[in-house]
């Protein structure tokens, strides 16, 4: 009996918190702060990248020396593992105490959880410098892959696919799919993409849809049988005469992104490209890249989209996370992230929302050949409605995994 | 063992309690997982709505696309894979028999052994890959290359590259039981007999020998069939990408976030677990069929069989086999200490240790906590092994080993197929992200192991050394102290040491259980394979490698040091 009260008494004041935090009143920001003090965050983010988890382990450091949270960073190797463990927990009954505070995510891990009710919030309007978040011009801050973020996940960079060729190799950069075709056709074997459903080379399946389209709109409504054989019908005859032309004949495919990265710094392929807009400069400087690799974007835009930290429902440091996801959005945070020579993940924020002193920050950074022009990075297509990443990808998987 | 007095009967109860409680300590967590993967392939998922059952997750995995070419990827990798090191293990065993080349490939045996799959396969592709290190000795002056060649090598469709990697780790384990059992069965005494018969080595070998061996080997070749059916780490670096082997495509499912496509993961998880049964069987019918077939040749008279073929062929393969090895874990070395090493150059243009110093902090971290995680299994699993086998002399052989031979049972089942029911398990008993649930994650794998390579050893020791002891009074507990363990000091060492390789190369077992928390040398090593820095690889692979060769170099140690002070006491 003792214990159904305790369970009972549990549950009232958990509710409690979701509601005083979420909707009602909106407490003193200070209060969060103060109840962070002294908690232990784990934050579950990817860890294959050396850049990444500098930059994280510095965070860690700032975050302890401000806040005196203690950030541990749960590398993984595919934040979908976190995914499974969420998942575990609830299926094991856990409704508080878990083991996860807080994860880096987007697009479809988002839309399982936030399907699945596994996060916490709405969060995003406590934070303190959410309200400098470019939420006008950069709408993927609010909306991910169609789906409305409805404050369960925290904006923390923009990402957008970018084009890179070998110079060495390649002297007129193909600066449209057609281009980029004929450039594969005089060129065979030195152009590839990484297998679907890997998301990179999902994503150059989309791009590659957008740009045949004549008409887009269907593209971010949810999927039609009639619409997806109608439009992707151009898709699959461009793919079926590109293949040829590709790295190994179009026979296998690199398995993910850095599998494409190596096969152009073993120089099996000419031109490639990556999801991180400073992945040209960081890359040559870590020597994962040729010198004369030179970034360049699709005169029409190319796909672009944003990722996210959200906090599951069962974080035993919920205040701890709070702070970090609001310290991972302070122009200081953002205008390392955004240096090509830390991670080179461009800001989401609105650099003229800031003040003098915050926006110089952002003026500071390096430019240079290696990064794609501001010009370029702002011709952004929105990513598709997530039904039809699932549809291109069984349809892939069908007609060229034999 | 009649003669021991029943004024012992009080150790003899606490050693009864050994088999019962392994059991149930290795297999309830197994049941639960299986349980947690095989409702799910129904459509059930405790926690998220008790949706009927449902028969959508099979038929989704039957539809889904590639699931044929995965199936016979998988197949033919796995079945030609133990087919081949098999044929050649006992090739090697047979035709060089007694050989000087023998006796030193049995003292190379242990390292050979201690190298985690992960890590060999990344070798594996460094030195084989078009752009590998093999094609950049043989270019440009050879070749004409100064790009990579654009053959399919290394993921190739068929998988090959993959087949081939599986023989080259799985002989040596194979070879490593096969020894064991020659040791018990007193081959040496029969093939003097059968020679002086006027028998050639490899037919008197195969006649007298390997029919009396093959009994004993037979669980550890289907722990090789079952392992290269289901593998993962390696079929992800080797394996064919699209589609990729069906343990591979099951793991893409689970990963999936949508729920729909777990539930057909775990659909395929319980498919992969009954072609290993299914597969299992048929190689047992066909062990029926050929022994039935051979029959008559055994008993023919027949002296020679192709001997000097055998030999050359069987040497030729087995030095194939340690050239690429040997090449893998070489390229592991110089890509950790690569600054820039383009094609076609033959070693790298620059070298730094910078990546070293970069990831130190990490690598000191993994490295503490892999070691104390594998030192702690594997000690629990010697104790409740020996504790086991104790059992089994006081208390008579048939209690408790035949629900012993359960134990294997995480040799056949594959590992996606009840990690997340696992996983579930832990949640509800408080347990996940603990110490404790990493412990016992990785005791389920290496307890097997430990037992399948003490268990032999022990059960041959000359029963007289005991007898002899309790008629001069001793103890069971000194008995055990003072003849038993220095007797068997070598083999607890070596099953010590492959219990901590084991341990070691655990990579799905010590991320569940421990939500992450406990980043080892393999998680850290997976983790750096999905980033794609060679460098960063190689760093992992290396260390991974190291750590397990360490231990084994000390039990080598120990062993000879013990043979010598028994040669020395005679």
């Amino acid at each position: 009996m003792c214990r159904f009260f305790a369970i009972l008494i549990a549950v009232f004041s958990l509710g409690g918190i979701t509601t005083g935090y979420g909707r009602t009143a909106t407490p003193d920001w200070n209060d969060v702060v103060s109840a962070a003090e002294g908690q232990t965050v784990y934050w579950h983010a990817w860890g294959g990248d050396e850049n990444v988890n500098r930059y994280v382990a510095w965070v860690a450091d700032q975050v302890r020396d401000q806040y005196s949270i203690t950030l541990r960073h749960v590398r993984v190797g595919n934040i979908s593992e976190t995914v499974t463990l969420l998942v575990a927990e609830k299926a094991g009954g856990r409704t508080q105490d878990g083991r996860i505070d807080l994860l880096w995510l987007n697009g479809e891990n988002f839309a399982a959880l936030k399907s699945a009710d596994l996060l916490y919030g709405p969060f995003t309007h406590q934070l303190p410098y959410f309200a400098y978040v470019d939420i006008l011009n950069k709408p993927t801050t609010l909306v991910d892959f169609t789906l409305p973020t409805d404050g369960l996940e925290a904006p923390w960079g923009m990402a957008q696919i970018v084009f890179f060729a070998d110079t060495a190799h390649v002297k007129n950069l193909p600066r449209s799919l057609t281009d980029l075709k004929t450039w594969a056709e005089k060129n065979p074997g030195r152009f590839t993409y990484p297998a679907p459903p890997d998301f990179t080379g999902t994503t150059f399946l989309k791009q590659a849809l957008m740009d045949l389209v004549a008409d887009r709109a269907p593209l971010y409504k949810p999927v039609t049988d009639v619409d997806f054989e109608r439009l992707s019908a151009p898709l699959w005859a461009f793919l079926d005469s590109l293949h040829p032309t590709l790295w190994r004949s179009g026979k296998i495919f690199p398995a993910n992104y850095p599998a494409l990265r190596q096969l152009m710094n073993d120089g099996s392929v000419d031109v490639a490209f990556s999801f991180n807009p400073a992945e040209v400069t960081s890359a040559i400087s870590r020597r994962l890249l040729p010198s004369t690799v030179r970034p360049f974007v699709f005169s029409g835009g190319t796909i672009g989209n944003s990722h996210f930290v959200a906090i599951p429902q069962t974080a035993s440091a919920k205040e701890g996370a709070l702070v970090v996801a609001n310290f991972l959005l302070s122009p200081i945070a953002q205008a390392r992230k955004a240096d090509p020579h830390v991670w080179g993940d461009p800001t989401v924020l609105d650099v003229q929302k800031l003040d003098a002193d915050s926006a110089a920050l952002f003026q500071d950074l390096a430019h240079g050949d290696t990064m794609p022009s501001p010009e370029d990075l702002r011709r952004v297509i929105a990513e598709p409605h997530p039904s039809w990443t699932e549809r291109l990808e069984e349809e892939w998987q069908r007609r060229y995994q034999r | 063992m009649g003669s021991i007095s029943p004024l012992r009967t009080g150790a003899r109860r606490w050693l009864r309690l050994f088999p019962p409680v392994t059991v149930a300590l290795f297999l309830a967590p197994i049941a639960a997982g299986l349980m947690g993967t095989v409702l799910p392939s129904f459509g059930y998922l405790p926690g998220s709505g008790s949706a009927p059952l449902t028969l959508t997750p099979w038929r989704d995995f039957f539809n889904a696309p590639g699931v044929e070419s995965a199936l016979l990827a998988t197949m033919v990798t796995g079945v030609g894979a133990t087919v081949l090191s098999v044929l050649i293990a006992v090739a090697v065993s047979a035709s060089w028999h007694g050989t000087r080349a023998v006796s030193s490939l049995r003292k190379w045996l242990a390292p050979l052994l201690a190298a985690p799959h992960a890590a060999f396969a990344m070798g594996f592709a460094f030195l084989l890959a078009p752009s590998g290190w093999l094609v950049r000795t043989i270019s440009p002056w050879a070749t004409g290359w100064d790009r990579p060649p654009d053959f399919i090598f290394v993921q190739d469709p068929n998988g090959i590259a993959l087949l081939i990697a599986l023989v080259c780790k799985e002989i040596f384990f194979l070879l490593l039981m096969i020894w064991a059992a020659l040791g018990q069965v007193k081959a040496d005494r029969l093939l003097d007999i059968a020679r002086t018969l006027g028998y050639r080595p490899v037919s008197a070998w195969c006649k007298v020998v390997l029919p009396l061996i093959y009994p004993q080997i037979r669980l550890p070749v289907y722990a090789v069939l079952a392992y290269s059916l289901s593998v993962v780490d390696m079929a992800i670096i080797l394996g064919p990408t699209a589609p990729p082997t069906l343990s591979v495509l099951i793991l893409t499912w689970f990963q999936d976030p949508a729920p729909a496509m777990r539930f057909q993961g775990a659909a395929g998880a319980v498919f992969l677990l009954m072609c290993v049964f299914l597969t299992i069987a048929m190689w047992r019918a066909a062990e029926c069929l050929g022994a039935k077939a051979t029959r008559d040749w055994l008993t023919s008279g027949a002296r020679r069989f192709a001997d000097t073929a055998v030999r050359w062929i069987s040497g030729g393969a087995m030095i194939a086999i340690l050239a690429v090895t040997v090449g893998a874990l070489s390229t592991l070395v110089l890509w950790s200490i690569t600054n820039v090493w383009r094609f076609p150059d033959f070693v790298p243009s620059s070298f730094s240790l910078e990546v070293w110093q970069d990831i130190w902090p990490r690598l000191r971290e993994s490295i503490v906590i892999t070691s104390i995680v594998a030192m702690v299994s594997a000690s629990i699993a010697i104790v409740v092994t020996l504790g086991c086998l104790e059992n089994e002399q006081w208390n008579g052989k048939p209690t408790g080993r035949r629900s012993l031979t359960l134990l294997y049972l995480p040799l056949v089942v594959p590992q996606i197929s009840f990690l997340f029911g696992l996983q579930i398990m832990f949640v509800m008993m408080n347990m996940d992200g603990t110490w404790s649930a990493v412990i016992w994650g990785h005791l389920i794998f290496v307890l097997p192991y430990t037992f399948l390579v003490l268990s032999d050893p022990y059960r041959a020791l000359d029963s007289r050394y005991a007898r002899a002891a309790s008629s001069l009074g001793a103890s069971p507990l000194r008995l055990f102290w003072r003849i038993r363990a220095p007797l068997l000091l070598g083999a607890i060492t070596i099953s010590f040491s492959v219990g901590f390789a084991v341990s070691v190369t655990q990579y799905l077992a010590t991320l569940f259980p421990s939500v992450g928390r406990l980043p080892t040398l393999t998680t850290e090593a997976v983790i750096s394979v999905s980033g794609g820095d060679r460098r960063v690889a190689a760093i992992y692979g290396l260390t991974q490698l190291a750590l397990p060769l360490l231990v084994f170099g000390a039990a080598m140690m120990v062993s000879i040091r013990r043979a010598r002070q028994f040669a020395g006491s005679k």
